[in-house]
């Protein structure tokens, strides 16, 4: 170990991650009572004891360390407050874990992994169990109480079963199953009567065994469901031990225990001891246990099969025959051969092709697993079509694991950890290699080991390491390069955004047409930025632009004026004060925002706009006053409205001073006019308009305009004032058909003679149509 | 449109299954929430959704009460909110009220957000700035394809015209090019793709890239459809902008057509409620007069009553077991075939009353001078006379907007006094209104000399690019021509006929304008696929703005 540690191991508080994670340790914690002006020390360290990073402890009592399955530290206080740290010391968050607990305070505490994630659960002085499952997704269990539970238990454990989360607890020699809703006793299957009261137990990685420590230096080992036992086993040894774990590997049938004392450690299982020099702490893995002291780190696991039959003494196996063989082979000895043939007379060459390569990755030691896979290169030779991925693999996996577990990196991840941490998606290993590779110097790892192991990754994981490749390693540019090979923009928009390569990645984020990921970069450069470069970098890019823009009309109003004002946008200021003059209630307010409006219309030398403007305020004033004088609703309507609901309230001369003010066209005046008279039915008042000069829109509409009143006494009087042009029209309006065919026949027009003699009926018009049709026949016989 | 009848047309595939997937997943994500539940569905999502399940199946699946989004929530007592809405950010700040307004009176709830048919980071943004965002979840409802007809299938985005040409907003093509990938694994590779337009590029090499990614195989499938064409709404805006004589458009025209179905009121009915009715293939009457010409719609249906008459009158001389049989057998039909025959007459009757009047008459004679481009100064007065009357507001911006691109921009002086004349007619808040249509390109002012070409020609240089073509829309606001003359001339739109145009028997498209002008789209559209590419079309494309594509077998890029 690289770390120079003054204190003994059990003086700290200790986590050690799992997967060959980094150690978190912290000094000084008893101290504090004895003497406060010393502080406690937090540091962390790889698992080659390289120093990451350190910290004054300035916050309340730490009762428990923990590393969450993203390897952030949760350092957990006395009063139920969880402070969330990452490798490097650097605080995150924290959140607290109720009141009760407040309360209570934290007697002891564990963190614990399951498929929910990491877990927090806490005995607190009032001997009661709150927990949760996620940390990330914090919710709150307060565990039933047990009954009559007077002192704290001697030992718990969390399991998890089906997917739910339960709570195990030994007191003396009664043992308590918690679920959510009650306290059940429980006697472990072929349990030694004599067995007596429970010190220590251990929960196996995966949740499945179940190992109990009893004061009688007695041990039961079974399962975590209680239904089975395993196998029983008399240490005789009566002292407390201070750590037991599970050291079992997966698929296999060996289980173990083991059970560290202060000086002694003792695999249970098959039974071996082994003196330990100095104080240890273990930390459970998935394929067995790691042994860490203030000298040494150690790695105890089951020797897997395939090295067992290779090295195995006097091994007969097809392995080591090849291994065998390959040696003498490079000797230049014909026993080569000799070997070669045995194993091949026993057509076993592809399976000791196998396994030679597995036993490979099993080694830690890189000349072993060197020659290893030289016996397998040189086995694979004499087989027709053995499938070379298997052997490539293995080299490929291996380079990133002798890498990793260079002591200056310190991951001392086994081969069956690395592969199953993959396939269960447990990315953050692979950020963690990228994470030591920056901090090392090394430059021994090529930058095409980088793509590779980008690729090698990636395609194991379906693309999400590229991502969490390139987040390590950060700002030594590599990672940008590397993300050249990710072909979807998509993903390299927050790994950009995560190496503060902001106006990259908008431009990828765009590139991408995701407009999710644009606005995601749009808000982090918002908050990155100051106001003047924010907007800038928006001006540059429209497509971000005009998303922003959306967001705001809809969230932040003003930020959409100074987007505008920034880019001296006139015409949409001016746009923007006419909206916002909607939302003003008071008068005074609409018309101050119309005379922002107006200013900015004439910066944009938009004439149009300032003078419909202009005339709005003018409009709205008067119509303040008319609400004044008349007592009625005038606000908000349009000119016509307003002019037409004048005349409709008999208020003609304040309509014709509205009329000149605002130089209605005559047209639309007298169109205007002439239906709000009708509406009212002032026929006497649109007689007298009629006269008051010559119509410019014609007396057609007069007469239309009557008959849709339905008074065709008045359509009449002007019928004869219609242009001759459009007079039979007229005629037939009010129903005067004898004129009608009158003015046709005048015009000798065949066209209106028909529309006329369609609207005779014989019975009432025979006159009129006699004279039409003689007409007609006058006019074709021309 | 309906190919009944056209024999050299295949089945068009299944489309029900998109209305089964969508009901599925919406049963699925009501599950989620298990226990009696409120449901707050948002206004224009509500047609949609009475196509893919209705109110019982929603009760089935524990939906207590139904509240519209918008409207202040009745006080419930619900423990659970369940909101159906569009991802917008106005909605999520209604939920955000209301989740605020119930920690405020200490009321816990749990509350789902459905979002359809996707959900953007905007909203959650905006949940999280009202911090609101750790008490509710969210989930997506994919229902991107409506399929209101055999036929027809729809995307019910409303807002996509206003967020993408008028915002600039393209949050939408990520909607579309999922769409496409629905139909692509559903309905096997599309046989070949075409396009025109900035948006439909974009759109189809988004999905491209969304098919390159998801490494699904549709490859090896049966494919049922075999083209695909692509085209932006603003290569065509004329069509939309004139007004529709056939009978399904007027129908649309008087009483809106939503969601494929209709509410035909009371002067319809002639009785004293409303009745609503799916207008569709189904539909034995409707999908026979749709496509027709209003003026020969009539006479169909008088013929039709005749018919069914006849039919009702062969009871009379049939023995006891015949009655029997046609009884159980064939009345129902008849029965079924009455009323629709009646709703249809009197859904005629009304559309007369409305358009026979003259004001409808002439402006249609005003539509087709604008679109053979004689007159136009007394189209123009026209058009000032429909404004200063206070006929329709929108019919006259319609017209003022077909004048513009039928005239590549209005000369200054209409431009101005049209405006006012409007402004003066309808308040001036329009004066937005005329912002938004000039920055579209509805409603232009005629520039002095060629400087818009100038920059016009630069931009579709840069367009050509991908990644340009993807900054776009800073250009939008620079009003485009349209330049319909010159592609109505090329490709010869408005039909010369000597005499009458016979609307009975057209010889082509243009009659579904009175034989005025034929659909820029669909004119296109027959192109293209008659010539399979963009060969020959350059000058039509050019003169379109270009960004056309073609696409074989669809799995190589777009060239």
């Amino acid at each position: 170990m690289e770390w120079s540690l003054k204190e003994d191991l059990r003086d700290c508080l200790v986590a050690a991650a799992p997967y060959g994670g980094p150690i978190a340790l912290l000094k000084n914690n008893a101290r504090k009572e004895k003497s406060p002006g010393v502080r406690p020390l937090l540091e962390i360290y790889s698992a080659s004891g390289l120093l990451l990073a350190s910290i004054p402890w300035k916050s309340g009592q730490l009762v428990q360390l923990g590393w969450t399955a993203s390897e952030d530290l949760l350092c957990i206080q006395e009063d139920g407050t969880i402070l969330v740290y990452n490798l490097f010391c650097e605080f995150k968050r924290h959140f607290s874990m109720g009141n009760e607990v407040l309360q209570n305070h934290v007697l002891e505490a564990k963190v614990f992994h399951t498929e929910y994630g990491t877990g927090v659960a806490i005995l607190t002085g009032a001997h009661r169990f709150s927990l949760t499952t996620n940390i990330d997704d914090l919710k709150l269990r307060r565990m039933p109480e047990v009954p009559g539970l007077q002192k704290p238990p001697s030992c718990w454990a969390v399991l998890s079963q089906d997917r739910v989360t339960i709570i195990l607890l030994a007191v003396g020699q009664d043992l308590y199953l918690l679920d959510n809703t009650s306290c059940s006793v429980v006697t472990p299957p072929g349990m030694s009567p004599s067995a007596g009261a429970y010190l220590q137990m251990a929960v196996s990685f995966n949740y499945r065994c179940l190992a109990l420590f009893t004061d009688t230096g007695y041990i039961w080992m079974g399962l975590a469901t209680l239904k089975e036992k395993l196998c029983e086993f008399n240490s005789s040894i009566r002292s407390p031990p201070k750590q037991m774990v599970w050291c079992m590997r997966p698929q296999s049938r060996q289980r173990a225990v083991v059970v560290a004392w202060d000086r002694q450690l003792m695999v249970v299982g098959n039974s071996t001891e082994f003196v330990l020099d100095e104080d240890s702490y273990l930390v459970p893995e998935l394929d067995g246990v790691r042994i860490l002291s203030r000298t040494s780190h150690e790695f105890l696991h089951e020797i897997p099969e395939a090295s067992q039959e290779i090295f195995k003494i006097a091994s007969m196996a097809p392995g080591a025959l090849l291994l065998e063989a390959q040696k003498e082979y490079e000797k230049e000895s014909q026993k080569a051969d000799e070997y070669l043939r045995e194993i091949k007379d026993q057509k076993l060459l592809p399976e000791a092709v196998s396994q030679c390569i597995e036993a490979a990755g099993y080694e830690h030691e890189p000349d072993t697993q060197k020659s290893l896979l030289r016996a397998a290169s040189f086995g694979k030779c004499f087989i027709d079509k053995f499938p070379a991925e298997s052997f490539v693999h293995m080299c490929q996996d291996l380079r990133v694991l002798n890498a990793i577990r260079d002591y200056q990196i310190g991951i001392p991840l086994t081969f069956t950890q690395y592969p199953l941490l993959v396939l269960r998606r447990l990315y953050p290993l692979a950020i963690r290699i990228c994470e030591y590779l920056r901090l090392s110097e090394i430059q021994g790892v090529s930058r095409i080991l980088a793509h590779w192991a980008c690729y090698k990754v990636r395609r194991q994981l379906g693309g999400w390491p590229s991502r969490s490749l390139g987040w390590g390693w950060g700002r030594s540019g590599w990672a940008v390069v590397l993300l050249e090979y990710e072909p979807r923009s998509g993903e390299q928009v927050p790994l950009l955004l995560k190496m503060k390569r902001s106006k990259l990645a908008l431009s990828k984020a765009i590139e991408s047409g995701d407009t999710d990921l644009v606005y995601t970069v749009v808000l982090l450069l918002k908050n990155e930025l100051n106001r003047g470069t924010f907007f800038m970098t928006l001006q540059n890019q429209p497509v971000a632009l005009s998303l922003y823009r959306q967001f705001c009309k809809h969230q932040e109003r003003e930020t959409l004026k100074d987007l505008y004002n920034q880019d001296d946008n006139h015409q949409e200021l001016g746009n923007f004060h006419v909206h916002s003059s909607y939302s003003e209630k008071r008068i005074e307010g609409r018309v101050g925002a119309l005379q922002n409006a107006l200013d900015e219309y004439y910066k944009a030398k938009n004439e149009f706009a300032a003078k419909a403007t202009e005339d709005q305020i003018k409009l709205l004033r008067l119509q303040r006053h008319l609400q004044e004088d008349f007592d009625k609703p005038y606000l908000d309507l349009s000119l016509h409205d307003t002019v037409s609901n004048l005349i409709l309230d008999g208020h003609h001369k304040r309509a014709e001073q509205l009329y000149r003010e605002f130089k209605i066209p005559d047209k639309r005046y007298w169109w205007l006019k002439i239906s709000a008279l009708a509406n009212r039915g002032d026929w006497e008042e649109m007689e007298k308009f009629s006269k008051s000069k010559k119509s410019p829109i014609g007396y057609l509409p007069f007469v239309e305009i009557s008959v849709k009143h339905h008074n065709r006494y008045e359509a009449k009087k002007y019928a004869p004032r219609v242009t001759p042009e459009q007079r039979v029209k007229a005629f037939v309006l009010v129903g005067d058909l004898d004129q009608a065919a009158d003015a046709a026949i005048e015009h000798k027009n065949e066209t209106e003679m028909n529309f006329v003699l369609s609207k005779c009926t014989a019975s009432t018009d025979a006159a009129v149509a006699e004279k039409l049709n003689r007409a007609r026949a006058q006019l074709l016989k021309k | 449109m309906a190919f009944a009848g056209r024999r050299d047309v295949p089945e068009p595939p299944d489309f029900g299954i998109l209305k089964r997937l969508a009901r599925d997943q919406l049963i699925y994500l009501l599950e989620q929430l298990p226990g009696k539940k409120d449901l707050f569905i948002e206004a224009d999502l509500m047609s949609p959704l009475d196509r893919i399940a209705n109110v019982s199946i929603l009760k089935q699946h524990e939906v207590d009460k139904l509240y519209k989004v918008e409207s202040r929530p009745a006080i419930s007592a619900s423990d659970q909110f369940c909101f159906l809405v569009r991802p917008r950010i106005k909605t999520m700040r209604y939920i955000a009220d209301i989740v605020n307004a119930d920690k405020m009176s200490g009321r816990s709830r749990k509350y789902k957000i459905i979002f359809s048919p996707q959900k953007f980071y905007a909203c959650e943004m905006v949940l999280e700035e009202e911090g609101v965002f750790g008490d509710v979840t969210c989930d997506e409802w994919s229902f991107y394809l409506l399929p209101l007809d055999e036929d027809i299938i729809s995307m019910e985005l409303p807002e996509f015209f206003r967020d993408y040409f008028l915002e600039g907003d393209h949050r939408w093509i990520n909607s579309i090019a999922r769409a496409l990938q629905l139909l692509n694994s559903l309905y096997g590779p599309f046989g070949k793709a075409y396009g025109i337009g900035r948006c439909a590029k974009m759109s189809y090499e988004l999905w491209r890239d969304l098919e390159e990614e998801s490494e699904a195989d549709g490859q090896g499938r049966k494919p049922e459809i075999g083209n695909v064409f692509f085209m932006d709404r603003d290569t065509d805006y004329v069509t939309a902008l004139c007004s529709q004589v056939v009978y399904e458009g007027l129908v649309d025209d008087t009483f809106r057509i939503k969601c494929g179905s209709v509410d035909f009121g009371p002067d319809v009915t002639s009785s004293d409620k409303s009745i609503k009715v799916l207008l569709n293939a189904q539909d034995k009457v409707f999908s026979q007069i749709r496509n027709e010409h209003f003026s020969s719609v009539f006479g169909f249906l008088s013929q039709k009553s005749r018919n069914l008459q006849a039919q009702y009158d062969r009871r009379r001389g049939m023995d006891i077991k015949q009655m029997k049989n046609f009884v159980s057998q064939e009345l129902k039909g008849l029965k079924q075939e009455h009323r629709l025959l009646s709703l249809h007459i009197g859904a005629c009757e009304s559309i007369m009353k409305k358009k026979t009047k003259q004001d409808f008459q002439e402006m249609i004679k005003a539509e087709h001078s604008l679109l053979e481009g004689f007159d136009i100064r007394e189209s123009t007065s026209f058009i000032e006379e429909h404004i200063d009357r206070q006929v329709s507001p929108i019919e006259s911006l319609r017209l003022m907007c077909l004048l513009s691109i039928t005239e590549n921009g209005l000369i200054p002086k209409d431009y101005r006094s049209l405006k006012t004349q409007y402004l003066q007619s309808y308040g001036p808040e329009h004066l937005l209104t005329f912002h938004n249509l000039k920055r579209v390109g509805l409603l232009t002012e005629q520039s002095a000399g060629e400087t818009l070409t100038a920059v016009e020609s630069k931009v579709s240089k840069l367009v050509t690019d991908r990644a340009a073509g993807k900054i776009t829309d800073a250009f939008n606001s620079l009003a485009r021509k349209s330049n319909f003359r010159a592609i109505s001339k090329k490709l010869g739109l408005i039909p010369r006929v000597d005499g009458e145009y016979d609307l009975k028997m057209p010889r082509d498209m243009a009659y579904v304008f009175s034989g005025a002008y034929i659909p820029l789209s669909c004119k296109i559209i027959e192109q293209v696929l008659e010539r399979r590419g963009w060969l020959g079309l350059e000058e039509v494309v050019r003169l379109l703005n270009g960004n056309e594509f073609s696409v074989s077998g669809s799995t190589s890029a777009p060239g």
